[in-house]
């Protein structure tokens, strides 16, 4: 078999596996749902994840370990995760082969010629290491901004998956809604797209874990080179080079990705994977010092001036709720990749991208929205921490959730705190029975209990025509049978209250006997919902099921949170 | 046997390339599993003991525990009110680097009374330097900008006249004490770094009636040493005072009862807010010295619940009038 045809497969290989996981990644336990399935393989073999974390927090979370593979790959062969592997370079190929299918040879060996601006994504990469690394007290991973793997991951389960299974449901239960993911999807459309002027545009000036795999293949054992160091230049071998890395002259070992097409297209048979260098001579990475030192000056600088928003401190945004183990903000920002795994695992779809309200550094990362979804932020549910592949948000138990077992000195996991707001609430402000946020509380006991109180209804205090038994004669005009349904009552001059059973016009028939009756009071028993500020863990179902429905009247904010001290609201 | 310059150029090359790889891979190998990671992070903000605050109180001398001096002129009866206690030499020895923490909550001028007045900072920062100090510092942590506190309160022109400094609240000047058997300040950021350099701490505080905890006198004055988000401990008024008793063992204070703010306290703003009450109180203890202010302000003792629950704590006497305080008049 052709060598391409062999990249080829393993192409449609890794990109038919990263669907997988992307499918898989459902709470349940069918084969096609998570079980066991490794889910984050992809984003623990990308070793910009690895080596981002590395500079952002001084350590590598363990499962990242599998970077190590891709690295060793790459110093052996190059870089053929790029070429073989990676799911966004496998679009990217197969939309630039579409749109240059028709186009003239001499046109296709134009668009893959070596451009001068492909080592822009040298700066990208340094950009984003700098600001992962810099200031150390403060910085933030941006890498999966534009990461491939996190991007692709994000794309794929936030935009294309949630609007191909919006019939079948085969990933969820009802439609799945990501509440910024509008922009997630403009940039990979813009990225695939791109494809239409330059072949793998993105992978050549843009992709900063290209540009890293590009730095370390300069070690490479085996190297794409020509066999002797003149031939006739017909610059087939240019054709379809992918990375534009030139092979018919000399060639630029940093940007070639191990594609083979030009060994397949050469009629001569000049070309070859060797371990000799090309006779026509090889060149390295092409980073000028300047750019280099101006991307790592801008990265340096580019958190501490975002962080002059206040976003992360003082002005922290009361509506960045994070999920479950989440750790403070300045650490979660430093390991935060922006994947989505979190958004797309939550069985509730509570967790959203969020937007750039809570500070650029926001941009995607989870936040939980409890108007989206099937219910806050569940219980007895902890998937988002068991999948984050960086320990952002941290891997925790059931039992360090709700403070139980070996947690239960340190109670439990607080997302934020739940208020009333009074004057939309139901019993509070509109005489109407209600309290669904505390019936839903999960909490034992109950983080929502109520104050009970008797609320005299509009126009309620009526003069008593006669008294009869248990029926009240008035003067008419009370809606007919509105006061029965066991939450009204009369109150009379001495103080006592007698249930109403039934109302027409003008009776009123009461649960007891009374007599020498004047005057009565129609009142309404109202349960006012209050929130136990000790027992409230956030979690933001009592705002799910809030009746009223736009803004709700009970809901829930970051203060309090337990990941952070410096947001408390409680003294102990 | 190949001499090794007689390998050919392609196998040389395979294993310079094969070495410079192996290397690398090495080299990441190692780095990884140095740095790699098993655990993940932890929970975090643990709370742990990171030190507590030198302990600056003087040696208890009976008869000389409180001083309670009438007369007008502050410069006169803070001198009076030190000298009744056994003089300044009492307390500060020389070489003493010495904190004076005045309540310099608010950006008011002295003639509102919401601050400590600026001519007690120069006298007491004076008769320190004359018992030899080394250095006098004045610190406080305000509610209101602490440029503007200082500045508007005149404390900061009076001390520096003095030639003592100024030190204004500053991030890294604070760090997380936890009180021993506290249950309020835990891991809490406290103005630690002045302190723990100072060998003396005197407190100078104005009498105030607050509405949260009654009045605002030497021991609330302390709730100025606190850093972060302090203001959630209002939710327990009485309880963070009677900590900050614990916590804070100054050489002493003084309680300034020349006039007292009688109504729109702790903030004032007006001067019919204040009453010529014409007292100055210098003590060892200040729950003593509090104690005696609330009768300047007209309170019960039990109107202030803080001073029971901090003598309970042993931070000192409610019963000011068994410690015999000594008095005195200055014209």
């Amino acid at each position: 078999m052709k060598i391409v045809n062999v990249r080829r497969i393993s192409q449609v290989f890794f990109f038919a596996l990263f669907l997988w996981f992307c499918i898989v990644a459902t709470v349940g336990e069918r084969f096609w749902q998570i079980r066991n399935w490794p889910v984050n393989w992809f984003l623990q073999l990308d070793p910009l994840v690895a080596f981002g974390t590395i500079l952002s927090t001084q350590t590598l979370y363990w499962p990242l370990l599998w970077a190590l593979v891709t690295i060793a790959l790459t110093i052996v062969l190059g870089r053929i995760f790029c070429g073989w592997v990676c799911p966004f370079g496998a679009i990217h190929q197969f939309i630039g082969y579409l749109g240059s299918r028709k186009k003239k040879v001499v046109e296709k060996i134009r668009l893959n010629k070596y451009r001068k601006a492909q080592s822009i994504k040298y700066l990208v990469l340094v950009f984003l290491l700098a600001m992962a690394a810099f200031p150390s007290w403060a910085s933030t991973l941006a890498t999966g901004l534009l990461d491939p793997i996190p991007l692709v991951t994000r794309s794929f389960t936030l935009v294309l998956l949630p609007i191909l299974d919006s019939g079948a449901h085969l990933t969820s239960v009802a439609n799945r809604y990501y509440e910024f993911s509008w922009l997630i999807f403009a940039v990979f459309a813009t990225a695939v797209l791109l494809n239409l002027v330059i072949p793998r545009f993105y992978c050549r000036f843009i992709c900063p874990l290209g540009a890293f795999l590009g730095i370390i293949s300069r070690f490479s054992i085996w190297r794409i080179g020509k066999t002797k160091s003149e031939c006739i230049s017909c610059k087939m071998c240019e054709k379809a080079c992918e990375g534009g890395c030139e092979p018919g002259g000399n060639i630029k070992i940093a940007v070639c990705l191990l594609c083979l097409n030009c060994r397949e297209d050469c009629r001569h048979d000049l070309i070859a994977y060797q371990a000799q260098p090309s006779l026509a001579g090889e060149t390295q990475a092409d980073i000028s010092r300047r750019g280099f030192v101006l991307s790592l000056a801008s990265g340096v600088l580019a958190v501490p001036a975002v962080r002059l928003s206040g976003k992360v401190t003082s002005n922290w945004h009361s509506q960045v709720i994070r999920p479950p183990g989440a750790l403070a903000e300045p650490e979660f920002l430093k390991r935060c990749l922006k994947c989505g795994q979190c958004m797309r695992i939550c069985p509730t779809n509570v967790i959203q991208p969020g937007g750039i309200e809570g500070g650029l550094e926001n941009l995607w990362t989870p936040v939980l929205n409890n108007r989206i979804g099937s219910s806050g932020c569940q219980l007895n549910c902890v998937a988002c921490g068991q999948i984050c592949p960086t320990a952002a948000i941290r891997p925790i138990t059931l039992d360090e959730k709700t403070g139980q077992g070996d947690f239960a000195g340190q109670g439990p996991i607080k997302l934020g705190t739940a208020f009333v707001d009074q004057g939309r609430c139901l019993p509070w402000s509109m005489d109407k029975p209600c309290i669904v946020c505390q019936e839903n509380c999960p909490v034992s006991p109950k983080a929502i209990y109520t104050e009970d109180v008797f609320s005299t209804v509009r126009n309620g205090i009526i003069a008593v025509k006669k008294v009869k038994d248990k029926t009240i004669e008035v003067d008419g005009g009370i809606e007919a049978g509105k006061l029965g349904t066991g939450d009204y009552f009369v109150l009379f001059e001495d103080g006592n209250r007698s249930k109403i059973v039934s109302n027409t016009d003008s009776f009123i028939e009461i649960s007891e006997s009374k007599q020498d009756v004047k005057k009565i009071e129609i009142q309404v028993r109202l349960q006012r919902p209050v929130v136990d500020i000790e027992k409230c863990i956030g979690c933001g179902i009592c705002e799910h099921e809030c009746p009223v429905s736009g803004k709700r009247a009970i809901r829930v904010s970051a203060e309090g949170e337990t990941r952070s001290n410096d947001r408390r609201l409680l003294l102990r | 046997m190949t001499e090794p310059n007689q390998l050919n150029p392609a196998r040389r090359q395979l294993l310079i390339r094969g070495a410079k790889a192996a290397a690398s891979i090495a080299a990441a190998a190692g780095i990884a599993s140095w740095l790699s990671d098993r655990e993940g992070p932890g929970r975090g903000q643990k709370t742990e003991d990171r030190g507590q605050l030198p302990d600056f109180s003087a040696p208890r001398k009976d008869g000389q525990v409180l001083s309670i001096v009438a007369g007008q002129d502050r410069v006169k009866t803070v001198a009076k009110a030190i000298e009744l206690l056994g003089g300044i030499e009492r307390f500060i020895k020389p070489g003493d680097i010495v904190i004076l923490k005045p309540n310099v909550g608010f950006a008011s001028p002295p003639l509102l009374g919401a601050t400590t007045h600026p001519d007690l900072i120069a006298t007491v920062a004076k008769l320190c330097y004359q018992a030899k100090a080394k250095k006098v510092i004045v610190i406080d942590n305000p509610i209101n900008d602490p440029a503007s506190c200082f500045a508007i309160s005149g404390i900061g022109k009076a001390a520096t006249a003095a030639g003592a400094q100024v030190v204004m609240p500053k991030d890294n000047q604070f760090n997380p004490v936890t009180l021993k058997d506290g249950s309020l300040i835990k891991d809490w950021p406290v103005f630690y770094e002045p302190l723990a350099g100072a060998t003396k701490l005197i407190g100078i505080a104005p009498v105030k009636i607050h509405h949260r905890s009654a009045a605002s006198m030497t021991m609330k004055n302390w709730y100025g040493l606190l850093g972060g988000r302090r203001n959630i401990f209002h939710q327990d008024i009485n309880g963070i005072i009677t900590e900050l008793a614990i916590m804070v063992k100054p050489t002493f204070v003084i309680l300034d009862g020349t006039t007292s703010m009688m109504t729109n306290g702790p903030t004032g703003g007006s001067v019919s807010d204040l009453k010529k009450t014409n007292t100055m109180i210098a003590g060892t203890d200040m729950v003593a010295a509090d104690s005696f202010g609330c009768s300047l302000l007209d309170l019960k003792l039990a109107d202030l619940p803080y001073l029971s629950l901090a003598e309970k704590a042993g931070a000192g006497t409610v019963d000011y009038e068994s410690l015999k305080p000594v008095r005195a008049e200055v014209a």
